[in-house]
C-alpha cells in the first residue's frame, strides 16, 4: 500500500513539475530560446505572492490575481528589453545573458529575503483530503495543483492550435523572416510568447509557495525538474511534457521510499535512462 | 613569378614576441614569489592560477568547441573528492593524486559525454547541470567521506607533502602555478596543432565546419574529455589547498561555474587572452567589492550581460579589433616578403 500511494502522491507531484515545464516548454518552441533564469522566476514569483499576502492579508491562491499580471507584464519587457536583443544563430548569448540573470535574481533574492525557509499558510484547504482507500489519502492541495497543470496544458493546446495568438506563435517558430513578411512584429510576438509563459511561471511560483517551502536558493533545482520533464515528454509536446512531469514525480517518490536520501538521484537517473534509450523524448514533436 | 615567392604565413606577431618574452621574466618572478612575497599574496596568487585555470578551460570548451557548459563543477568536485579518496583510502601521496585524478575524471567524462552530447546547444547546458547535481547527490550518500557535511584531509596526509607549514604552502603554491602553465600550454598548443582548425572553424560558423568535412561530434568529444581530466586536477589543487570538501563546497555552480563564465564573457570569449584579462579584472574588482557579499556576484552578473550585449566579444575582443594585436598568436597571417615583385606583377 506505501508502494501504491507514493505512486499516487508522485503523479500529483508531477503535476507541479509539468506547470514548472510548460513555461520552459513554451518559449522554446516559439523562439527556440532556454530561458535559464526560469526557475529563479518562479521562485521570485512565489516571493511576489509573499509579500502580497503579508501586506494586503489574503489567501495566497487570491495573490494570483495580482502576480499573474505583474509576472506577465515582467516576461513582456524582459523580452522586449534584453533577450530579444541575444536571439539569433548563435545560442551562446541568450544562454550567457539567462544564466547571468538566474545568478542576479537569486541573489537578489537573497539580498532582500535573507536565507530563511518561506511558506504560505493556504489554512484548511492544506489539510483536507480525500480518503480513497486504506492508508491512501489524496489531499485537496496537490489534486488542485494537478488540476491547474491539466488546465494549463489544455489551455496552452488551445491558445497554441484555435487562435489567432497561436497561430503567430507557430508562423515564427516555423520561420521568422516569412512570419515578418507576412505582416507579423516578430519582438512583439516573441514578447507575448515570454508573458504568456510567466503567466505559468506564475501559478507555479504560487503553487510551489503552498505546497512546498521554499528559499531563494531553489529556483535552479525547478529549472532542472521542469527541463528533464521536458526532455522526458519530449520536446514541443505539451502533453508529453506532463507525462514527462509525471514520471519525474513518481521516480523521486520511488526513491525517496527506498531511502530519503535517494528522493533527487532517482528523479535524476530516470532523466538519464530515458535520455540513453530515447534520447528525443518519450513523445518528440519538434527537432530541437 | 608564383604568388608563394611573394607571400609567407606568420603565426608569430611583434606583440607576441614582446609578451612571450615578459611571460617568460613574470614567470621567473612568480617562481620565486615563496622569497618575495608574503603568505597572504601567495594565496592570493595560488587563487588567481587556478581561476584562471578554469576560465581558460571553460573557454576552450564553450568559446571554441561551442560547449556551453554550466556543470563543469561536476569535474572540479570530481577532483577535489578523487584526491581526498585516494590519499584517505589508498594511501596515495597527494601531489601523486593531482595527475591521476585527471585521468579518473577522463574516463569518467567518457560516458558522460556520449550520453549528454544526445542534447543539442542550450538543452546540453542543462544537461551537464544535471551532470554535476547527479554526482553531488552521490557523494552526499558516501559516509566514508562524510556525506551531506563532508571531511577534512587528515592531518598525517597534510604532513606528508611536506614537513614544514611554510614549505607545505610554497608547495602548493608551486603546483598551481604549474597547473596555469601547463593550462595555458595545453589550450595554445592544442589550438595551434591539427586539432585547432576545426576548433576555430565550429567556432566561427558549426555550419560550414561540417559542410568542409570536419567531424563536430569527434573533435567535441574530444575537448570535453581533455578539459573534464584538467579540470578535475584545478578541482584537486583547489580543495587541497583548503584541505577540507563537502558535497556543497565541491559542486558549488556559483563558484567553480558562474564565477569563471562572468570572467571569460567580461575577458573575452573565443580567445586566449580574454580568460587573463577577465581573471586580473574579476579579482581587482573583487578588491573594491569584497565587503558586498552577494552583491558582489550581482554586479558581476549585470556587467556580464552588459559586456554581452554591447561588446559579445569582450574586453579583449574590442581591445584586438582596434589595435590589431594578439598576445597568443592563433591566425596565420599573410605577409608580403617581396614588395618589388609584386609592384611589377601588378603593373
Amino acid at each position: 500500500m506505501e508502494w501504491v500511494n507514493a505512486i499516487i502522491q508522485g503523479i500529483l507531484l508531477g503535476g507541479l513539475y509539468a506547470l514548472f515545464a510548460a513555461g520552459l516548454s513554451l518559449i522554446f518552441g516559439v523562439m527556440r530560446l532556454v530561458n535559464v533564469a526560469h526557475g529563479d522566476l518562479i521562485v521570485m514569483a512565489a516571493f511576489l505572492a509573499l509579500v502580497v499576502t503579508q501586506t494586503l492579508g489574503i489567501h495566497p491562491l487570491a495573490t494570483l490575481m495580482i502576480v499573474i499580471p505583474v509576472m506577465a507584464g515582467i516576461g513582456y519587457a524582459l523580452q522586449r528589453g534584453i533577450l530579444n536583443r541575444t536571439l539569433g544563430d548563435d545560442i551562446l548569448p541568450p544562454l550567457l545573458v539567462t544564466f547571468g540573470l538566474s545568478v542576479i535574481l537569486q541573489n537578489g533574492l537573497l539580498e532582500i529575503f535573507s536565507a530563511d525557509n518561506q511558506k504560505m499558510n493556504a489554512g484548511a484547504i492544506e489539510i483536507m483530503s480525500i480518503p480513497v482507500a486504506d492508508k491512501i489519502n489524496i489531499g485537496v492541495m496537490p489534486l488542485i495543483v494537478f488540476g491547474v497543470a491539466v488546465a494549463v496544458i489544455a489551455g496552452l493546446q488551445w491558445v497554441f492550435y484555435r487562435t489567432a495568438l497561436g497561430r503567430a506563435f507557430r508562423a515564427t517558430s516555423d520561420n521568422q523572416s516569412i512570419a515578418q513578411l507576412m505582416g507579423l512584429n516578430n519582438k512583439h510576438i516573441f514578447g507575448l510568447a515570454m508573458a504568456l509563459a510567466l503567466v505559468v511561471v506564475a501559478l507555479a511560483g504560487v503553487f510551489l509557495g503552498v505546497r512546498t517551502s521554499f528559499d531563494p536558493s531553489v529556483g535552479p533545482g525547478r529549472l532542472i525538474f521542469g527541463f528533464e520533464a521536458v526532455i522526458i515528454g519530449g520536446l514541443g509536446n505539451l502533453w508529453g511534457t506532463l507525462i514527462g512531469g509525471i514520471i519525474l514525480g513518481v521516480s523521486q517518490n520511488i526513491g525517496a521510499q527506498i531511502n530519503p536520501g535517494w528522493q533527487l538521484l532517482a528523479g535524476h537517473i530516470s532523466f538519464l535512462v530515458v535520455l540513453a534509450f530515447r534520447p528525443r523524448g518519450l513523445f518528440p514533436r519538434i527537432e530541437g | 613569378m608564383s604568388v608563394q615567392e611573394n607571400y609567407k604565413f606568420v603565426q608569430t606577431t611583434r606583440a607576441s614576441r614582446v609578451a612571450g618574452l615578459a611571460g617568460v621574466v613574470i614567470l621567473i618572478a612568480l617562481i620565486a614569489a615563496p622569497w618575495w612575497a608574503g603568505r597572504g599574496d601567495m594565496r592570493l596568487l595560488s587563487e588567481i592560477f587556478l581561476y584562471l585555470s578554469l576560465a581558460a578551460l571553460w573557454n576552450l570548451l564553450a568559446g571554441y568547441a561551442g560547449l556551453v557548459s554550466v556543470g563543469q563543477q561536476a569535474f572540479v568536485g570530481l577532483g577535489g573528492y578523487g584526491l581526498f579518496a585516494l590519499a584517505m583510502f589508498f594511501g596515495i601521496h597527494p601531489l601523486l593524486a593531482v595527475p591521476l585524478v585527471a585521468l579518473i575524471a577522463a574516463v569518467v567524462a567518457l560516458p558522460v559525454a556520449v550520453l549528454i552530447f544526445r542534447l543539442s546547444g542550450a538543452y546540453f547546458a542543462i544537461g551537464t547541470w544535471v551532470i554535476a547535481e547527479v554526482f553531488r547527490l552521490g557523494f552526499a550518500q558516501v559516509t566514508s567521506l562524510g556525506g551531506g557535511s563532508g571531511t577534512s584531509l587528515p592531518i598525517g596526509i597534510v604532513k606528508s607533502i611536506a614537513a614544514s607549514r611554510s614549505m607545505r604552502e610554497s608547495v602548493s603554491y608551486w603546483m598551481a602555478l604549474g597547473m596555469i602553465v601547463l593550462v595555458l600550454a595545453v589550450v595554445y598548443f592544442w589550438l595551434r596543432s591539427r586539432h585547432g582548425f576545426p576548433l576555430t572553424a565550429i567556432r566561427d560558423n558549426e555550419l560550414a565546419a561540417k559542410s568542409l568535412g570536419v567531424d563536430i561530434w569527434r573533435t567535441k568529444f574530444q575537448v570535453y574529455v581533455l578539459t573534464a581530466g584538467l579540470t578535475a586536477s584545478v578541482g584537486a589543487l583547489i580543495f587541497l589547498q583548503k584541505l577540507r570538501i563537502s558535497p556543497d563546497a565541491a559542486f558549488s555552480v556559483n563558484d567553480w561555474t558562474a564565477y569563471v563564465i562572468f570572467i571569460v564573457v567580461i575577458g573575452g570569449i573565443g580567445t586566449i587572452e580574454g580568460p587573463i584579462i577577465g581573471t586580473l579584472v574579476f579579482f581587482l574588482l573583487r578588491g573594491f567589492f569584497a565587503d558586498l557579499g552577494t552583491a558582489y556576484l550581482i554586479i558581476l552578473g549585470l556587467v556580464a550581460i552588459v559586456v554581452i550585449l554591447k561588446s559579445p566579444t569582450g574586453i579583449w575582443g574590442w581591445v584586438s579589433k582596434k589595435y590589431d594585436i594578439a598576445l597568443f598568436p592563433l591566425a596565420r597571417r599573410v605577409i608580403r616578403i617581396n614588395p618589388s615583385n609584386e609592384d611589377r606583377n601588378a603593373s
